[in-house]
């Protein structure tokens, strides 16, 4: 696995309302530019569980096993918003017993998104 | 305070999940891939805990005993440990937990954890929920 690895991901205009249908999900703070606004929001603002899983894709889909992650923990901070690209970073910090352990973060247009990420992949067979 | 579920894991649930996230694995969208690898069935995506665990941890979020307003409430941390495939065809039953309230400058922060068992009793996955609420 590479020791630095960078992954852009970009939510379409309708992201949040296909997420909320999947996930059930429904706060109007996703759905909703008004109702966002009228609760000092800057407009409608994506899951933070579903940047999360494209955190969590940008571990697995190198390994090529959605399985592959044992653990993910992230802070969320800025709020992300849809139809602006994502960039998600992944650092290698140890590797070792067939388990890599990266730190990660998401960042829209200069606002972290996800901070303090942590994730543990299962790499057994791979170095 | 606690809440628990028992929520059955869908075929089609599954391929809308991932497709709402842009997973493309074969075996979390195609039944004979899945077979292929080994599973009964197509897999959950990992993060498809947050959907099996909503109806246990929506309503432990939601208790009017711990009184969060919902509109002002942003995620703060989540964090997830995996430890076993979730397939189509589970009944995963989870346990929400009310862990701890903490003021932190002008918002406060309301922890949950929860623990998801399978149909045999299996522990498949576990999880802390931070909320903000602003």
């Amino acid at each position: 696995m590479d020791e630095l690895r960078e992954v852009t991901v970009t939510p379409g205009r309708y992201t949040t309302y296909h997420y909320a249908g999947a996930s059930g999900d429904f706060n109007p703070i996703h759905l909703d530019d008004e109702f966002a606004r009228s609760v000092e929001l800057p407009s409608k603002i994506l899951h933070g569980l579903w940047t999360m899983a494209q955190v969590a894709r940008a571990q697995t889909d190198v390994v090529g096993d959605p399985l592959a992650l044992k653990s993910l923990s992230v802070q969320f901070r800025g709020m992300g918003v849809p139809e602006q690209d994502i960039v998600i970073t992944s650092k290698l910090k140890s590797q070792e017993n067939g388990e890599a352990v990266f730190d990660c973060e998401a960042v829209q247009d200069g606002n972290k998104l996800v901070r303090r990420g942590k994730a543990v992949v299962r790499v057994t067979g791979s170095s | 305070m606690s809440h628990s579920d028992t929520y059955l894991v869908g075929r089609e649930k599954i391929r809308e999940y991932a497709a709402s996230i842009g997973e493309q694995s074969p075996i979390c969208n195609d039944v004979a891939a899945a077979r292929e690898a080994g599973y009964e069935d197509v897999v959950a995506p990992p993060m498809f805990a947050a959907v099996y665990k909503w109806r246990a941890m929506g309503p432990a979020v939601l208790d009017p005993e711990i009184g969060i307003d919902f509109s002002r409430l942003v995620h703060g941390a989540q964090d997830f440990t995996w430890h076993l495939p979730v397939v189509a065809g589970d009944e995963i039953t989870t346990e929400a937990s009310f862990v701890d309230k903490a003021k932190r400058a002008d918002i406060t922060v309301y922890t949950f954890s929860s623990r998801s068992t399978n149909q045999r009793g299996e522990l498949v996955c576990e999880g802390t929920w931070t909320n903000f609420v602003r």
